[in-house]
């Protein structure tokens, strides 16, 4: 029953995507990209990882994107669009793309490589749940991770509001 | 399997099609309500006291002309009120409404409603700037600022009672308050979520993006007919979700007083209307914002007093229990 | 029960889309658009090994990664802000003011 679900949310990601790469409107690109991201949650679901997927629609989705739409509204891109909006080396790059993915497939796909697949210990009807699990090693064996995480936000926040002050000319 | 999927499909169903109607006549209670707060009668020439009213309402909106402005971006402006309409209708799915009646429970169902109802800022911004005409755009920048920093404050108010419930999933938060509701543990936590959830709706007193005296008509200026009805929609949906929310985190759900025995969608239904009638009563009677006063309000008052709760309930915990 | 190669499939060809739209593209907008892609396809490849293994480990820093790449959106669109305020600059070829 995961299968079909998988293929359907895949089939959307991959679609969505190449899409957005090739659109020359940027609102609809950043749509695009929306789209995307909803139906990656819904992979993350099928990997066993609810916390992360509902972290991705609320973080990635509905923070940084609304970030980037209000980006794109705020500066003038309709002068863009009459631009060229491919570089001149595309078809290297699609050939050079190609053959990387099926590299990085190739050696990291070989299913000798790995044992069995051992799965999350609650799937089995035993607490903890996937919340419980992560919460627990985030607070002690990744403490430090975590606090240098918020020192960097304070950090990106800091110099975000710098970088786009606007001067003003004595 | 099938006949699984056959009782999910009729269950969705049924929570859309009541969901639909109580929306819809919502619009007539609070046009009734606010008649009376203001000494007039509402609505009563459209049938009995004016019960007809949101189907003449509907039927109005259905039959108006579908006006695209014309330098608009057609299919963003078609999309956008999809987009506010359709995150309001799947926060449905994991909301309690008995102990055994709801959609489907899963194990981060508060954390799923807030991000749910943070995909209701893209239709806003996308119909602002897709109507191409400047209160539109204006109306979007306000009521996308305000959307997204009372968002945070309402994900920060609702730590307090999780701490307390110790799990994400409704049904375990509504059956942590069999004894005591959280609203008499956490009273601060529910003034912030109450105010934050104002806000979040697009309600009074934080109601200027929308607001007829300010800015024509805000984000939905250009927007007629069927489109515009979508919006209308969205909002009292979302403000019944987010009443269901307060319920189930503060006031005890589906639980009620042991010495009546009513089943428990009785009190659930009970404590909606309560809510919605606050709701309701608060748009009569208080003024509007402004939107520095606004700001100032969130980020000055209500982001600490949230953090402050967040931190004493941690100690009161670790100390206590 | 999806199989881990499915996964790494699709970690692998999202990858590669972003990639190709980080070289192919001129405007500065989507570039930064597909290193989210880019960021998302490792989130992918995390996730699926988390699960293959047991391990929460891949979990975790499936979250670090979302956080940095919230703080280099902000900071990236900051600079492309300031930008383009100041010399209306979309595309990544015309910041050349440093060529000999």
């Amino acid at each position: 029953m995961e299968l079909p679900f998988f293929y359907l949310f895949s089939a959307g990601i991959i679609g969505a995507s190449l899409l957005m790469v090739t659109r020359s409107n940027v609102i609809h690109a950043a749509l695009l990209l929306v789209l995307t991201f909803l139906f990656l949650s819904g992979v993350f679901v099928l990997a066993g990882a609810e916390f992360l997927a509902v972290v991705q629609i609320l973080l990635y989705a509905g923070g940084i994107m609304v970030l980037y739409l209000f980006s794109i509204m705020l500066m003038n891109v309709d002068v863009s669009v009459r631009l060229r909006q491919f570089q001149r080396q595309t078809f290297f790059v699609v050939l050079i793309t190609v053959i990387l993915a099926v590299e990085v497939w190739v050696v990291l796909a070989r299913g000798d490589a790995y044992p069995g697949y051992k799965g999350f210990a609650w799937a089995m009807g035993s607490t903890p749940g996937n919340v419980e699990a992560l919460g627990a090693i985030l607070y002690t064996k990744y403490l430090f991770p975590f606090e240098v995480a918020s020192v960097l936000l304070l950090a990106a926040m800091v110099g975000a509001i710098v970088l786009a002050k606007r001067t003003i000319d004595r | 399997m099938i006949p699984e999927l056959i009782a999910a499909f009729l269950k969705i169903a049924m929570v859309l099609g009541v969901i639909s109607l109580v929306v819809a006549y919502l619009t007539y209670l609070e046009r009734k309500i606010i008649g009376h707060i203001q000494m007039r009668l509402g609505p009563m020439r459209v049938g009995w006291h004016g019960l007809l009213q949101p189907i003449a309402d509907g039927l109005k909106l259905f039959l108006k002309e579908d006006i695209i402005p014309a330098k608009a971006d057609k299919i963003v402006f078609v999309i956008a009120p999809i987009m506010v309409l359709a995150p309001a209708f799947v926060v449905y799915s994991v909301l309690p409404f008995d102990k055994n009646f709801y959609i489907t429970q899963v194990n981060v169902g508060l954390f799923l409603v807030l991000a749910v109802s943070s995909l209701g800022v893209f239709g806003i911004v996308m119909a602002g700037w897709a109507s191409n005409s400047k209160y539109s755009l204006l109306g979007a920048f306000r009521s996308a600022a305000q959307m997204l920093s009372y968002e945070i404050f309402l994900g920060f108010s609702l730590v307090g009672p999780l701490m307390l419930a110790g799990s994400l999933n409704f049904q375990n938060i509504v059956e942590a308050q069999a004894d005591v509701w959280f609203v008499f543990y956490q009273p601060v936590a529910f003034i912030v979520f109450f105010i934050a959830a104002l806000a979040e709706t697009n309600r009074v007193p934080f109601d200027l993006p929308e607001a007829e005296t300010e800015l024509v008509a805000g984000f939905h200026t250009e927007y007629s007919g069927m489109k515009f009805a979508f919006f209308f929609l969205a909002e009292y949906a979302s403000i019944m979700a987010i009443s269901t929310v307060c319920i189930s985190v503060f006031f005890g759900g589906w639980g009620g007083i042991d010495a009546i025995p009513l089943p428990g969608i009785v009190w659930y239904l009970l404590k909606m209307a309560v809510l919605i009638f606050v709701f309701i009563w608060i748009r009569a009677t208080l003024p509007r914002y402004r939107y520095d006063q606004l700001m100032r309000v969130g980020w000055k008052f209500m982001f600490p007093l949230a953090i402050l709760n967040i931190f004493v309930t941690g100690l009161l915990k670790l100390l206590f229990i | 029960m999806v199989p881990l190669s499915h996964y790494l499939a699709l970690g692998a060809i999202m990858f590669v889309i972003g990639a190709a739209g980080v070289l192919m593209r001129r405007n500065a907008i989507i570039i930064l658009m597909s290193i989210e892609l880019m960021l998302n396809a490792v989130n992918i490849t995390f996730v699926a090994f988390a699960r293959q293994w047991g391990d929460m480990a891949g979990q975790v820093f499936a979250i670090f990664v979302i956080t940095v790449a919230a703080a280099e959106a902000a900071v990236g669109l900051a600079i492309l802000i300031s930008l383009n305020r100041d010399r209306s600059i979309l595309n990544v070829d015309e910041v050349n003011l440093l060529k000999w």
